[in-house]
C-alpha cells in the first residue's frame, strides 16, 4: 500500500487501514510474549508444525472464512446473522450425504461392516462438498432476496434463517448426531501438509475473494452500493443484484466454515456447530476496519486479521487460566476498545498527536 | 458607510468563512425604515449567509451590526427576534395540522383562568391577518390553505412574536403563483407603510422591479453595490449579478443561435402521452440530436418527474416512449444508459456523488456499470479516463484519488458530469446542474452544454433560474402543477414564460 519514502511519518501509519487490526494483533502477541511462557515455541513432529501459534491459525479458520464473506455483506451496509446456522446446515448436508442411513436408506451389504470404515462415503467426497456449498448458497440467496427485493432490514431478514436454520439442520439429520469415519473428509479439518490443511483452504478462499472483488467491478459496486445505494442506482448499478451476490457469497463462506468445523469434530452436531460464530465474524470485520451499519470501503485482509485477533485473544485467555465462561467478558472489553479506536473523536485525537510528533520529527 | 437617520439596520464589513468557502467578503448592507429592500445575486453569492448573520443563525467572523444606532451582537435567532428582527424562511416551518390561529399565536395564547381563551385567540389571529388583507377562517387547519396563505400566516406569526421592526423574507415567492405573489406584495407594501423595514431574497427580477425600493447585489460573497431600483436598468442589473459583460452573455447567445442550425430534424426521443399516475400528467415531447431543450417551472412543477420518466427510473403508466423510432420497453437506469441516455440528478449529494469513493471511481462508475461486473476497466485505463475528464472539465482536485466528498459542490457536479460524459450519451438530461455553484463554473457548464449539443448530443436542461434556461435552450418547455403546459421555440418572451410558469391568465 505505502510507497517507500525517506522518512515514514506517524500520520501515514496511523491513517493506514490496517493500522488498528495490526496494532490489536501486536498487542495480544506482546501480551503472550510476556505472560505465557513458551507461547512462541514451534516444533516439528512427523513433518507437522506444532505450537500455540499454529493452534491459533488452525482454530481461527472457520471464523476467518466467515469474516471474509461477512465483510462483503457489511460493506453493502447490511449484516448477516444467519452464518452460524448456515454452517450447521452445510455440516448436516455433508454428513447425511456421507452416511444417509439414519433417513432409512437401505444400504446394501452389512451395516456393521461400514461402521468405522475410513473409506466409506455414500456419495463421493467432492460431490459432498459441492452439494453442501450449493445448499449454503441457496440459503444466502434467500437472505439476499429478502433484503434486496423484499426491502427487509438485513438484521431482521437474516434473523429468520438464524433461528430457523438450526431447526432445518436438525431436520436434515433427523436430530441424530452422525459420526463421520471417512478420513478423506476429516482431512479438511484435521489434516496436515506441514501446516494444517484448513489453513490452505481459507488462504485459497481469501485469494479467490480478493480476485473476485478487486479484479472485477464487484468490489467497486459493493462499496458504491454501501455508501449510497441511490447514487449507485442512478449510475446504472443493479443494486439489488449486488446485494443478492453479497449475501449469497457470505453464505458460501459460511458453508466452507461449516465443512471445516464438521470435518474437524467428525460429528454433525446441529446444535453446536457455528453457535454464536456470527458474532465473532461481525466483530472480526469491525476490527478489520469495515464500518458496521454504514458500509462502504472494505478490507478483506483487515477482516482476516480481525479474526486472528479474536482467536489469539481467546487462546491467550485460556493459556493464562481464564475460564471459558468468562471469555465473553474479555470479548466485550475488546468490542469497547475497537469501537473507541475507530470513533471519530479518538481518531482526531490521534491525528493531532500524530501531527505534533511529525513536527518534532521534522524539527529534529 | 454612512449611517443615515432612517437606517434601522447597518451591517458593516461583514466577513464570514466556512471551511473551503469565503462566503462573505466585507459586505456592507443597510436597511432603512419603511423600505422594501431586495437582495439579489446568483446561487452561492452569499445572500442567504448575509441573512443568516442578520438573523443570528451564523456569527460573523468580522464586522459589526448596528440596530437603531446601537451596536449589537446577535447571538441566536431567538435573540434576533427579541431585538425586533423577524424572519420567514423559504419553506414554511409551521405545523400544518394546527389551526391558523394556533400557528400564529402558539406560545403566546391569551389565557383565561388557566385555560386558553379560544375566542379571544381566534379573534386576535383574525385581526392580525386582516391587517395583511387576508380574510380566512382561522379555526381551520393551516394545511388546508394554499402555500401563499401559509406564508401569510408565517409572516403574521413573525409580526406577533416580536414587535417587529425588521422583517426578513428568504425567497418568499419561490413556490407561489403569480396571484399569490401579488397578495404577498400587497401585504408587504402595507407593512412598509407602517414603517417596517423589509428585506427579501428573490431570484425573480420582475419582482425586484415590482415591489422593491432599493436592491443590493451580491456576487461570489462580495458586495457589488446597492442601487435605487427605479433608476437601475434591468440589463445592468443582470450584468451586475452575473459579473460578466453582456458581450460574453451575447457570446453564449450567439453560440446558441449558431448551434441551432445543426439541430437534426429526426426525432431522437419521442414521448407520446407518457405519464405516471400520481406523479406527472401525460405529456408529448420530442427531442432532437443537437438540441438543448429547457424545462422551466417552479419547484414541484413536475420537471424532475419528467426527467425521471425519460431516464427510465420510473415505469410510465400511460403512453409510449420511442427512441430512434423503436419503442422503449425496458425502464431502468441501466437500460437507459445502454440506449445512450444519461441523467445528472437534481439531488447531487443524495443521488449523484458516492462521497467516500475517489474522483476516479466516481467518474468511471456509470461506464463500468454499463460494461457489467466482469469486463473490468483496468486501473491504468481508469486513471486515463479520470485524468482526461479532470482536464476537460477543469475539475479542481489534488489528484484523482481524492474522495469526491472532499471537493466543493461545483467540482462534485463536474465529476458527475464527467461520469455521464464517459458513457458517451446521445441524450443528456441535466437536472439543476448549476444549483449552488459559483458563477464562473455555471457559465462553464452552460457553454459545455451548448458545445455538446453542437457535437450532436441532445440535452435536456432543467433549472429554477429562468434566465439560465433561456440562455442555454433552443426550446423551452414549461411545466406547472405536474403537467406540461406549453412549449416556446425561437425568440422567447420572458414575460410570456413567466406567466405560463405562474399560471396567471394574462
Amino acid at each position: 500500500m505505502s510507497t517507500p519514502r525517506p522518512s515514514v511519518s506517524v500520520g501515514r501509519i496511523v491513517s493506514n487501514r490496517l493500522f488498528v487490526p495490526l496494532l490489536a494483533l501486536g498487542a495480544i502477541l506482546l501480551f503472550d510474549l510476556i505472560f505465557v511462557p513458551g507461547f512462541f515455541k514451534l516444533e516439528v513432529k512427523d513433518g507437522h508444525l506444532y505450537g500455540s501459534l499454529v493452534d491459533i491459525l488452525r482454530n481461527s479458520t472457520p471464523t476467518v472464512a466467515l469474516a471474509i464473506g461477512m465483510t462483503l455483506v457489511i460493506a453493502t451496509g447490511g449484516v448477516d446473522l444467519s452464518v452460524g446456522a448456515v454452517m450447521a446446515i452445510a455440516a448436516s448436508v455433508a454428513c447425511i450425504l456421507i452416511d444417509p442411513r439414519i433417513v432409512g436408506l437401505n444400504l446394501s451389504g452389512n451395516i456393521s461392516a461400514v461402521v468405522g470404515d475410513p473409506t466409506f462415503s455414500y456419495v463421493p467426497i467432492p460431490v459432498v462438498i459441492v452439494v453442501s456449498l450449493l445448499v449454503a448458497v441457496v440459503c444466502g440467496l434467500w437472505n439476499g432476496a429478502l433484503v434486496s427485493y423484499g426491502r427487509i432490514q438485513p438484521m431482521v431478514a437474516t434473523l429468520i434463517l438464524m433461528i430457523a436454520g438450526r431447526g432445518i439442520a436438525q431436520l436434515i439429520t433427523n436430530s441424530i448426531k452422525i459420526i463421520i469415519f471417512n478420513d478423506a473428509f476429516a482431512f479438511i479439518g484435521n489434516g496436515f501438509l506441514v501446516l494444517p490443511f484448513s489453513l490452505y483452504v481459507v488462504v485459497a478462499l481469501l485469494a479467490g475473494s480478493w480476485l473476485l472483488t478487486r479484479r472485477t467491478a464487484i468490489g467497486l459496486f459493493i462499496e458504491s452500493v454501501g455508501i449510497s445505494f441511490r447514487a449507485s442506482l442512478f449510475s446504472g448499478i443493479h443494486e439489488k443484484k449486488v446485494k443478492l451476490f453479497a449475501y449469497a457469497f457470505c453464505s458460501f463462506c459460511a458453508g466452507v466454515a461449516g465443512l471445516i468445523a464438521v470435518s474437524s469434530i467428525r460429528t454433525s452436531d446441529a446444535n453446536q456447530i457455528g453457535l454464536y460464530t456470527e458474532l465473532d465474524a461481525i466483530l472480526a470485520v469491525v476490527i478489520g476496519g469495515t464500518v458496521l451499519g454504514a458500509g462502504g470501503r472494505f478490507s478483506l485482509l483487515g477482516s482476516v486479521i480481525g479474526a486472528l485477533v479474536i482467536q489469539a485473544t481467546q487462546t491467550s485467555m485460556y493459556a493464562i487460566g481464564v475460564p471459558a465462561s468468562a471469555i465473553t467478558a474479555v470479548k466485550a472489553v475488546m468490542v469497547i476498545v475497537v469501537i473507541l479506536l475507530y470513533s471519530q473523536q479518538v481518531r482526531d485525537l490521534g491525528d493531532r498527536v500524530g501531527r505534533r510528533l511529525g513536527r518534532k520529527e521534522a524539527a529534529a | 458607510m454612512t449611517g443615515q437617520a432612517t437606517d434601522i439596520v447597518v451591517m458593516d464589513s461583514i466577513d464570514k468563512s466556512f471551511p473551503g468557502v469565503h462566503a462573505l467578503k466585507k459586505v456592507d448592507f443597510t436597511l432603512a425604515r419603511g423600505e422594501i429592500h431586495a437582495l439579489v445575486g446568483e446561487n452561492g453569492a452569499g445572500k442567504s449567509t448575509l441573512i443568516r448573520v442578520l438573523t443570528g443563525v451564523e456569527r460573523p467572523d468580522a464586522g459589526s451590526i448596528t440596530l437603531d444606532g446601537v451596536p449589537v451582537t446577535i447571538h441566536s435567532p431567538l435573540h434576533a427576534q427579541s431585538l425586533g428582527i423577524s424572519t420567514v424562511y423559504q419553506e414554511v416551518n409551521l405545523c400544518p395540522n394546527l389551526t391558523v390561529a394556533e400557528n400564529i399565536l402558539i406560545g403566546r395564547q391569551p389565557m383565561k383562568r388557566g385555560h386558553v381563551d379560544w375566542k379571544k385567540m381566534n379573534g386576535q389571529a383574525r385581526e392580525i391577518l386582516l391587517g395583511l388583507d387576508v380574510e380566512i377562517d382561522v379555526t381551520q387547519p393551516l394545511g388546508s390553505f394554499s402555500i401563499a396563505i401559509q406564508q401569510m400566516a408565517a409572516i403574521a406569526r413573525a409580526l406577533v412574536i416580536s414587535s417587529a421592526k425588521v422583517l426578513v423574507l428568504d425567497e418568499p415567492t419561490s413556490s407561489l403563483t403569480a396571484h399569490e405573489t401579488e397578495q404577498l406584495f400587497r401585504a408587504m407594501r402595507k407593512l412598509k407603510g407602517e414603517g417596517i423595514a423589509i428585506t427579501f431574497i428573490t431570484h425573480f427580477l420582475d419582482q425586484v422591479y415590482e415591489v422593491s425600493d432599493r436592491v443590493t447585489v451580491l456576487r461570489n460573497g462580495a458586495l457589488v453595490g446597492t442601487y435605487e431600483t427605479a433608476s437601475l436598468p434591468r440589463l445592468t442589473l443582470i450584468t451586475l449579478m452575473l459579473g460578466r459583460s453582456l458581450t460574453e452573455l451575447d457570446e453564449i447567445n450567439r453560440h446558441k443561435i449558431e448551434s441551432s442550425q445543426q439541430i437534426s430534424t429526426d426525432a431522437l426521443l419521442e414521448a407520446d402521452g407518457v405519464g405516471l399516475a400520481g406523479s406527472i400528467a401525460p405529456f408529448d415531447l420530442v427531442l432532437h440530436a443537437g438540441e438543448v431543450v429547457g424545462l422551466a417551472g417552479l419547484l414541484g412543477s413536475g420537471r424532475t418527474e419528467l426527467a425521471h420518466l425519460i431516464f427510465g427510473l420510473d415505469q410510465p403508466t400511460d403512453g409510449s416512449l420511442t427512441m430512434d423510432g423503436k419503442p422503449v420497453r425496458k425502464f431502468s437506469p441501466i437500460a437507459s444508459i445502454e440506449r445512450g441516455v444519461a441523467l445528472c440528478p437534481e439531488d447531487r449529494k443524495g443521488d449523484g456523488i458516492v462521497a467516500d469513493l475517489t474522483v476516479r471511481e466516481n467518474i468511471i462508475l456509470a461506464m463500468q456499470a454499463r460494461r457489467g461486473w466482469f469486463r473490468h476497466l483496468g486501473i491504468r485505463e481508469q486513471h486515463e479516463i479520470a485524468e482526461r475528464y479532470i482536464e476537460l472539465l477543469n475539475i479542481a482536485t489534488p489528484s484523482d484519488e481524492q474522495p469526491v466528498g472532499n471537493l466543493s459542490g461545483g467540482n462534485q457536479q463536474k465529476v458527475i458530469l464527467a461520469r455521464w460524459l464517459a458513457t458517451e450519451p446521445r441524450l443528456l438530461i441535466l437536472d439543476e446542474p448549476t444549483r449552488g455553484i459559483d458563477v464562473g463554473t455555471k457559465a462553464d457548464i452552460q457553454k459545455l452544454v451548448l458545445s455538446l449539443a453542437e457535437e450532436g448530443m441532445s440535452c435536456v436542461f432543467i433549472s429554477s433560474e429562468l434566465e439560465e434556461v433561456l440562455r442555454t435552450s433552443h426550446r423551452v418547455v414549461v411545466l406547472r402543477d405536474r403537467a406540461k403546459v406549453t412549449e416556446f421555440t425561437g425568440e422567447v418572451d420572458e414575460g410570456a414564460i413567466m406567466r405560463a410558469i405562474g399560471g396567471s391568465d394574462a
